[in-house]
Parts: structure tokens; sequence; C-alpha cells
């Protein structure tokens, strides 16, 4: 049953992403890399790179193009209802127990304590990208890249959406 | 009327605001507060501490619950839809004609330039979660050791991160509060 897959794969990170849509994205890396296979690791940096382009909410637009290969239009709404339904629907149901504990330090605490979770994750993908960029294109054109795109958009603080339009034009003319 | 509104508003958070959700909550808040006045920016800061206190995306959060307060339940899925799926399309359309090239050298090359720069921005995401973190009440060597921890776990022992995020988050809300010099250390970092 596809659609309860996709819905199972999108509703895990939505609903333990603390820290908005970045923080979900290692989790839904983990269920389509790594749990159902859908896509490799190189795939799903492409979905990556394009998504971050382009503008608007980057786990809903993955949700939604990862839902739409899978298993066409049905699909991506099944992957953007999952992503966003059950922590909206916590949001309205809870609004006034909410709203009494929202200064609440436990309340606050635990975006707090999933952070360092999140940061291992991310970590850990951060290397499963620099290692298949290795394997792909070799350590000199990984380091030439990456350190070019890390003085535009950290020293230069070039829009990230430049950076990776730049890329693709150089990947085109020169890697090809 | 009204629902026009809705849609419009959200359409242009969803089109203008790059770097993902959190980066176009000014974006709301200009439309939200100043340009159609739904709500003053005290209700505002605390629909966004409420939605922060929940897990998820932040954008599609706010944009639902500010919709549904607007225009009810039409008003809710309008602001969800303006602000998710016409970027949406937009990737799918991308990525599909690409797709259909995927054998071409060219575009090989570009999917293969892409990945470091993906890498990178990654690596920057990662180092902002650690410093924040880090600086946090938990303080670094709190963190450095749920770092360490979460590491053996997830990549050693194979532990599915669902899991261990479950039980940090049971851990946070059983937990005692800490004392009053970190709340307001707490109340800075936020």
């Amino acid at each position: 049953m596809i659609y309860l897959k996709i819905f199972w794969a999108f509703f895990v990170p939505g609903i333990l992403g603390y820290g908005g849509g970045p923080a979900s994205i290692p989790l839904i890396e983990n269920e389509v890399v790594d749990e159902y296979g859908w896509m490799t690791v190189n795939e799903f940096s492409e979905v990556l790179a394009i998504g971050n382009a382009l503008p608007g909410p980057v786990a809903t637009k993955m949700a939604g193009y990862i839902g739409y290969t899978q298993a066409g239009v049905l699909g991506a709404a099944v992957g953007v209802f999952a992503t966003v339904a059950p922590s909206l629907i916590l949001m309205l149901g809870l609004l006034s127990l909410l709203m009494k504990y929202k200064e609440s330090p436990r309340v606050k605490r635990l975006t707090i304590v999933v952070r360092p979770v999140i940061a291992v994750l991310l970590g850990v993908m951060t290397y499963d990208f620099f290692l298949s960029s290795y394997e792909d294109v070799g350590a000199f054109q990984t380091i030439l890249i990456g350190g070019i795109s890390y003085l535009l958009m950290e020293k230069l603080k070039v829009h990230p959406a430049y950076v990776i339009s730049g890329a693709l034009i150089y990947g085109a003319l020169v890697l090809a | 009327m009204r629902q026009k509104e809705i849609f419009l508003a959200f359409l242009r958070v969803g089109l203008l605001g790059y770097g993902g959700g959190p980066s176009s909550i000014p974006l709301v808040h200009k439309e939200v507060v100043q340009k159609y006045k739904w709500m003053n920016s005290d209700e505002f800061s605390d629909i966004l501490a409420l939605g922060n206190a929940l897990p998820g995306p932040v954008a599609t959060k706010m944009a639902g619950y500010i919709g549904y307060r607007v225009g009810g339940v039409l008003g809710m899925f309008n602001a969800l839809i303006a602000s998710v799926v016409p970027t949406i399309i937009l990737l799918i359309i991308l990525l599909t004609s690409l797709q259909a090239y995927k054998d071409e050298p060219w575009v090989q090359g570009m999917a293969e330039a892409v990945v470091p720069v993906v890498a990178v921005m990654l690596a920057l995401l990662t180092w902002g979660f650690v410093k924040k973190s880090g600086k946090s009440v938990l303080g670094w060597q709190w963190s450095v050791g749920l770092i360490l921890g979460s590491f053996l776990l997830l990549e050693v022992f194979h532990l599915h991160p669902a899991i261990l995020i479950f039980v940090l988050l049971a851990g946070a809300l059983l937990k005692k509060n800490f004392n009053e010099g970190e709340k307001t250390k707490e109340q800075r970092d936020l």
C-alpha cells in the first residue's frame, strides 16, 4: 500500500522535526533513502538542491515532489498532508492548553533537547553527501566546488539560489 | 473577498520566502500584521511561540492557523494551498524535465556539481544547530555529550531517530524544572 508508506515516511519527520522544516530534512532522508529506498543519496541531494533554489517551505516541497514520483498527484497530496496536518491539527486542537503553557520551561525545553539529535543527523547527512561527491567527481572537484560555495554563501553572503544556479552551469559545462 | 486576500497574502509569502519556512516568518508578519491588519504584533508573536512549541514545518503551521482564524476552515485550506502548491509544481516541472535528459552528460554534470554545494549548506546548517545547542540552557558540556551519545546510538547501534527523539521529548516533559538562573538564559536565547 504505497499511500500508507508515503504517509508514514512524511508523518514521522513532520511530528518529530522540532525546529521547523530544515530540522526534518535528515529525518525525511532517513525514511526516503534508508528505510524505503525510493531514491539514492545523490538523487535526494539533487531534489534538496533544486528545492533550495526555489522559494517556499522546504519540507513540503520535498514531500510533494517525492510523493509525486512514487504515486503521482495523489501521492504528492498524501506527502504534503502527512507533513502539514498532524502538527497543524495539534496546534488548532491544543490551542487553549498551549496558550497557557507556551512560556513554560518544559515546553520550551522540547526544542532544546531535540537540537543535538538533529545536529547529529544533519552532520551524518553532510558526510554522506561529501562522500558521494568524492566518489563521483573526485576530491579535487569536491573541494573546489565546496570551497567556492562556502566562500560565496558564508563570507560574501551570496544568495544560495545563485550559488546553486552557478554550480548547475559549471557542472553542465565542465563536468560533462 | 477575504478569501482572495488570504490567498494573495500567503502566495506572496510562499513565492518570496527563500531558505525554507523559518526565513519566511518576517514575510508572514508583514502581510498579516502590517498589510491586512488581521491581528496585532503581540497576537502574532503568541502564535509564533505556539508554532515553535510544536514539531513540523513552521511556515505551514502559521499559514494554516492564521488562515483558520481569518477565514474558517476554507481559509485554512486556502492559506495552505497558496503557500505550498505553487513551488511544489515548479519543483516537479523542473526535476521531471531534468529526468527526461538524465543520460545526457551535461545533465549528469549538473547533478554532480550540485552535491558539494548542498553538502556545504548542510554543514553550515549542522554547525548552526550545534552552536545554538551549546549556547542554549543545555550548555556546551551537555550538548557535546548528547551529540556524542546520539551519534553512538544512531550510527553504531542503528537506533531509529524517531525512538531517540521520542525518549528525549518524554524526558524533557517529565523532568523537574531548571533553576531560575538557567530560565532567564533560556529566554534570552529564544
